[in-house]
């Protein structure tokens, strides 16, 4: 089986149980943590296509492509933690409720 | 030699750099959002003008070129958006220098605001959007997205307040889930053709498995992103949250920036993989928002929500060009049709934003029972509000009229008069909601509710805006031309005649 | 670019920019708003002169401005639209007049109100001189826009309700319209008003489309001249200051109704086509049903203005039936209904105003005896509502008189039974009003007005009452005399026929 071929499913997989998480739990870390493993599923894909069928050197730009998305996820997770803090703050639960248009 | 001057660049790095001075010299923001506002018009110029010249333009930064480097990208297209960025960012800079001036603190909801913050997220979010609309690969475009998301679900949080805090959560949640899709249907794409400019993979793409599946991706992440029906959830409470200035950017921009990226894809990029069924899919979603939005917007308690959900409504309108586009020889018409919705629907959302925004910030609350007679006391707001409603029901003159007579056409000459009939009904419901608020706002009451003092540029900076929707009304055709430079669609405007 | 180029757009300006100026002056510059409503009036009545003068020797004036591709907004002067121009612009100085003193003591916004009111001239005036369906659309929803705050002007309860009435019937109305004419546009392109019909031209082809589209166009354009069954709104728009109501009754928006169907049926179709179509016949059954409903329905309303607004909805489908019989000799019956029911129902409503203003009169059973009280406006209802009857020599029976000859002359004698049953109605409830008037004794000591003086009430409101009423009578005195109404409705007449 090509390594390249089975990093990619993995990280579909990855890809698909953060989207299961961010789905069916309430909890906003845990959200916020689903989000994570939805994006390590995606930059997996990334560095495994990177490879790509043709088995020569790396491709640099999926590479490159991966770091910045790793940057910008950090700085989302950052948002996303302070935020998850201030939702606790002001109104006291850890998750969001079903009407937040009031 | 003036041909030559790179001023996309300009464009991007000008809102950059003083959002960043705005967050480090804090206190200075509103002259640094006028610097920016001011700024940016003579690059502004000089891009529209050359590529009024010279069709589009495209430019390396730095030299490097593709693959890793930055390229810039700008054709008729980009210079709609940018143009209709410049003309609500201009508006809502002026308007938030008396929104957060020192003597009218807001004192919403006991919150003190930070208009530091304000400022250097406002000016921050304007170069993602300036970026968005110039970048020309779709893995840059994706951290444009991820930049612009971020810096709006950060504005929405500055009105504090539980219900705010909770509204960008739920936004920044939805954003992430839509940008990652799109991530991996940038990867996908790579993957199949080697390359992440947009002008490549336009010659290159076919239907394959990987372009598919890119196609699905990427489509509904962007879907997601500009809040089309059953996916708009979070849109109503994060825009009727938000302060009033940003609430009128994430109307009329940022929604409209995931849907100028979903427009390039489809009709740049992926015209081998998209099939009629899917725009079919897009189209009656498209129905289902508008009759959607309307309703609730209709049964609203609150002024800004309501025009949060006419937002709704009206999302759903310009998701009808994928169908439209579909019919014989209409697909340019269909083009003009929805980009000329989104150019009006800009001005005449921000415009109906900042005003609902005064009548929260006059009487402190922005309940519609209790807003009887509020005409006698903010004349000029009301008739910016009544401006804007009268493009957003699509009555002439008005740019929301000339965008709906263009999908009208569309629609008559495809064959598909099925959309013409949604159109004129959608139109009917705006006025429906529209004029539910003017029916208490006109009432005479003995008691008008005490409205403070609102300083002049809060008035003044809706009602220029409501007018601009109006007079695109009347200058369609320069409009018109500038949207036919590199479109990817040829073809005549539709205004009569079969084809 | 000269003045045959630039006079149509003039016209429409003179009251445009006056109203525009009016919403800008503060609520306490009384004369200068006054100078402002009245400068432009009266540079309309002689820009409107000029346009007679130049239209009956040959002259061609129009103003094309291009709106779109293939669509032009185009303002231009024939006879017809010259008739209704006229009939606008006089009233509307003498309305200006009325109004002014009329709402000397309002507590609600004047400048609103006068800034609206001139706005809905300039609606009426674009509409009577717009060149085509596209153009003649745009005035009509922006009659309907301009017309809303003048109805709620009062802001009560009522007058609300009264507004949403309005406008759900007006705004569905001009939806149907606009579906009606994209699809004309569709089917043949540009839509330029061409004497003698210009579907002539496409004979033979696209029989059925054109007989819906037919329907649609009457619909939309009924609503508005309050064809029954659409006439809900008119009765209830009452609520509104009688000079609105004089205004909406005898110019603008049910006279823009009838002048539309006038248009649709001469300039679009072209009389023979519509004939040839067999289109005509329901649109003479509905015009005449609306004849005999109206006055029955007149004939119990003891409110004065609502018997008014009932006579109204029967006298104006006068010109709707003048224009559904096929022959010269019915067209100037109804064309010249178009001027003559103005003048009489202007003079009736501004007596109606006047005794609600002076007297607090509104209802019929509290006239008796007011003619002792006010003479002369007494004279000036007499001579409206006699006229209204058809008694010779007013202007009134010229109207009836050609109808009926038309109807004899074009084999269709039940028009006579029409005429008749109507007349005879008329002077049933329009007499007895008149003997309780002059005839019966006060039943008790009138309430002092606020008036003082000789007169019997402010000199600019019995002023325009008068000269309604006498130009009225002169109409039908000199209708033989050169450009009296009848003269002008033979010119069109003719044109239209190509004799």
């Amino acid at each position: 089986m090509n390594i390249s071929l089975l990093y990619s499913l993995v990280g579909l997989a990855l890809f698909s149980l953060g989207l299961y998480g961010l789905i069916a739990y309430g909890h906003l870390l845990r959200k916020i943590l689903a989000v994570n493993v939805m994006g390590s599923g995606a930059f997996l894909i990334l560095v495994a296509l990177a490879r790509g069928w043709r088995q020569t050197s790396p491709d640099p730009v999926p590479h490159a492509m991966g770091l910045t998305g790793l940057v910008v996820a950090v700085s989302a997770t950052a948002l996303a933690l302070a935020l998850a803090c201030r939702v606790q703050e002001t109104t006291g639960s850890t998750q969001l409720t079903e009407d937040g248009s009031d | 030699m003036v041909a030559l001057i790179p001023w996309s660049v300009w464009i991007i790095f000008l809102p950059l750099l003083t959002g960043i001075f705005a967050f480090l010299f804090r206190g200075r923001g509103a002259q640094l959002g006028i610097v920016t506002a001011v700024g940016l018009l003579p690059p502004l110029i000089g891009l529209t003008w050359q590529v009024l010249s010279c069709g589009p333009q495209h430019y390396s930064v730095g030299g490097w070129g593709a693959p890793l480097g930055i390229d810039l990208y700008a054709d008729g297209l980009s210079i709609i958006m940018l143009v209709m960025t410049a003309l609500v960012g201009i508006g809502t800079t002026f308007y938030a220098t008396g929104y957060y001036s020192p003597t009218g603190e807001t004192k919403e909801k006991n919150h003190q605001q930070d208009p530091a913050l304000f400022w250097s997220l406002w000016l921050l979010l304007w170069a993602a959007l300036n970026c968005l609309f110039l970048s020309a690969d779709v893995f840059n475009l994706y951290v444009a997205l991820e930049f612009l998301g971020l810096s709006a679900v950060a504005l929405v949080a500055l009105a504090g307040g539980p219900s705010a805090v909770a509204a960008a959560m739920r936004y920044l949640l939805v954003s992430l889930l839509g940008s990652l899709s799109y991530l991996l249907g940038v990867a996908l794409l790579y993957f199949a053709h080697g390359t992440l400019s947009l002008g490549l993979l336009a010659e290159s793409v076919t239907s394959s498995p990987a372009s598919f599946a890119a196609t699905t991706l990427m489509t509904a992440g962007l879907v997601m992103k500009t809040a089309l029906f059953p996916l708009h959830f979070w849109l109503p409470p994060a825009h009727a949250n938000a302060p009033a200035p940003v609430s009128a950017v994430l109307s009329a921009l940022v929604v409209k920036a995931s849907f100028y990226l979903l427009l390039r894809l489809w009709f740049q990029v992926f015209t081998n993989t998209v099939t009629p069924s899917v725009a079919l899919l897009l189209g009656i979603l498209g129905v289902a928002a508008i009759f959607w939005g309307s309703v609730q917007a209709l049964m609203a308690q609150r002024l800004k929500l309501l025009v949060a959900y006419s937002t709704v409504a009206q999302l759903g309108y310009i998701f009808l060009v994928f169908p439209l586009a579909q019919g014989k020889g209409t697909g340019f018409s269909a083009w003009c049709g929805g980009l000329y919705f989104i150019l009006s629907h800009a001005c005449a959302k921000a415009a109906a934003f900042l005003a609902a925004g005064t009548v929260l910030y006059g009487f402190g609350h922005d309940r519609i029972d209790e807003l009887a007679g509020i005409t006698q006391r903010l004349p000029v707001t009301m008739f910016a509000f009544g401006v804007a409603g009268v493009s957003l029901i699509g009555l002439p003159p008005s740019g929301g009229f000339i965008g709906k007579w263009l999908l009208l056409n569309a629609a008559l000459a495809g064959g598909q008069w099925w959309w013409a009939i949604v159109i004129i009904i959608g139109g009917l419901l705006a006025a429906a909601y529209v004029f539910r608020f003017f029916s208490r706002a006109f009432s005479y009451v003995e008691q008008v509710p005490i409205c403070r003092d609102v300083p002049w540029s809060m008035e003044l900076t809706a009602l220029a805006l409501g007018l601009s929707a109006m007079a695109l009304g009347i200058i369609a055709t320069q409009p018109l031309a500038v949207m036919q430079i590199g479109a990817p669609l040829a073809g005549p405007v539709l205004t009569g005649g079969l084809p | 670019m000269s003045l045959d180029f630039w006079l149509p757009l003039m016209i429409v300006l003179s009251s445009l920019v006056p109203g525009i100026l009016i919403f800008c002056l503060p609520e306490d510059r009384i004369g200068l708003r006054t100078a402002a409503n009245l400068v432009g009036a009266t540079a309309k009545l002689l820009l409107t002169a000029v346009m007679i003068w130049g239209v009956f020797h040959g002259h061609v004036y129009e103003t094309r401005l291009p709106l779109l591709p293939g669509m032009d907004l185009v303002l231009s002067a024939d006879a017809l639209s010259v008739l209704f121009a006229t009939l606008s612009a006089i009233l509307w100085f003498l309305t200006t007049l009325y109004a002014i003193a009329y709402l000397e003591a309002s507590p609600q916004s004047r400048s609103r109100f006068f800034g609206f009111f001139s706005l809905c001239v300039s609606s009426t005036v674009g509409f009577a001189l717009a060149g085509n369906l596209i153009t003649f659309v745009m005035f009509y929803e922006m009659l309907t826009l301009s017309t809303y705050p003048l109805v709620v002007h009062r802001g009560s309860p009522e007058s609300m309700r009264a507004g949403k009435i309005y406008l759900a019937y007006t705004l569905s109305g001009g939806a149907v319209l606009l579906i009606a004419v994209a699809w004309l546009k569709a089917l043949v392109g540009p839509l330029d008003f061409t004497e003698g019909g210009m579907l002539v031209a496409f004979a033979g082809l696209y029989r059925h489309e054109f007989i819906v589209i037919f329907a649609l166009l009457i619909a939309g354009l009924g609503v508005k001249a309050a064809l029954v069954p659409l006439h809900g709104w008119l009765p209830v728009a009452m609520v509104a200051p009688a000079p609105v109501s004089a205004l909406l009754h005898a110019v603008a928006v049910v006279k823009a109704g009838a002048f539309g169907i006038v248009r649709v049926v001469y300039d679009i179709y072209g009389i023979e086509f519509a004939a040839k179509l067999g289109v005509l016949g329901p649109l003479a059954a509905v015009a005449s049903f609306t004849i005999v409903y109206g006055s029955l329905r007149a004939l119990n309303q003891d409110g004065l203005k609502k018997r008014l607004a009932y006579s109204t909805v029967s006298q104006v489908s006068y010109i709707a039936l003048g224009a559904a019989v096929l022959g010269p000799v019915a067209t100037i019956g109804g064309l010249v209904h178009l001027v003559h029911q103005g003048l009489m129902k202007i003079t009736l409503f501004f007596c109606a105003g006047n005794l609600a203003e002076t007297l607090g009169i509104h209802y019929i059973s509290e006239m008796d005896g007011v003619g002792r009280r006010m003479p002369s406006t007494m004279a000036a209802f007499t001579l409206g509502a006699l006229g209204m009857i058809g008694v010779p020599p007013l202007a009134g029976f010229i109207s009836k008189w050609y109808l009926g000859a038309g109807g004899l002359a074009a084999g269709q004698d039940w028009i006579i039974l029409v005429l008749a049953a109507s007349s005879l109605l008329n002077a049933g409830y329009f007499l007895p009003i008149i003997y309780r008037a002059w005839f019966k004794e006060p039943r008790g000591p009138w309430p002092e007005d606020n008036y003082g003086g000789w007169l019997e009430t402010h000199w600019m409101l019995l002023l325009p009452a008068l000269i309604t009423a006498l130009l009225a009578l002169a109409a039908g005195l000199l209708a033989d005399s050169p450009f009296s109404p009848l003269q002008w409705a033979r010119l069109i007449a003719a044109r239209e026929y190509g004799l």
